[in-house]
């Protein structure tokens, strides 16, 4: 399995970094990691919901310093 | 994976709508639901290639959003259509008041389409208007 992928949709707004991760998702393999990075409090809570419509597994949603790290796994 | 269709209706030429709309059209389309956009009046004219004019904004958050890192709105649409498969239709009646052609318009719209083939697509969707 490839290292983790960052996807940095910091300094974005709603719903961008869920478009940067959506793009990111079209060249990862089925379960390859990514690390999504948001300084946008919205997409935190959005991208979560989004990966649990479309089915990704969603791992785990951290925050330090401004900064939310939402990590998943494609599952698919 | 839901099925549901989600037709827009873009009507207004205000940022903010057309913000909404893009965001309604873009995260619809990634989220598995079938996208149909209809645009009209003063909304399709910021689809002519090469407009590149800024959207006037109706209140302190279209100005707000106007400084910060927001995804363009016409980018919006355009992920609708790469990442979701969203269709974009040209109302066929505000082309011939523009006096446009088909490949004056941004390339990733549809075929120019009337309210009957639009309305068809429509009856078994939610409508959302701007």
């Amino acid at each position: 399995m490839a290292e983790k992928i960052i996807v940095d949709g910091r300094g974005s707004f709603c719903p961008g970094p869920l478009m940067e991760l959506i793009v990111a998702l079209k060249s990862a393999q089925v379960g390859d990691v990514l690390e999504v990075l948001s300084t946008d409090k919205g997409s935190a809570n959005d991208i979560p919901e989004w990966l649990n419509k479309v089915g990704h597994e969603y791992i785990s949603t951290t925050e330090s310093d401004g900064v939310w790290h939402i990590t998943l796994r494609k599952a698919k | 994976m839901p099925a549901s269709k989600i037709c827009v209706v873009v009507v207004s030429g205000s940022l903010e709508r057309m913000q909404m709309a893009a965001m309604v059209a873009s995260v619809g389309a990634v989220s598995g639901h079938e996208v149909v956009v209809f645009l009209s009046m003063n909304a399709l004219p910021y689809f002519v290639k090469g407009n590149t004019s800024k959207a006037p904004h109706e209140g302190d958050m279209g100005r707000l959003m106007a400084s910060k890192k927001v995804p363009e709105f016409k980018t919006l649409f355009e992920q609708a259509v790469e990442l979701g498969d969203a269709k974009i239709y040209p109302c066929s009646m505000a082309m011939d008041v523009l006096g446009i052609e088909q490949d004056g318009l941004e390339s990733y719209l549809q075929n120019a389409t009337g309210l009957t083939k639009f309305l068809h697509d429509a009856q078994d969707a939610q409508v959302w208007t701007f």
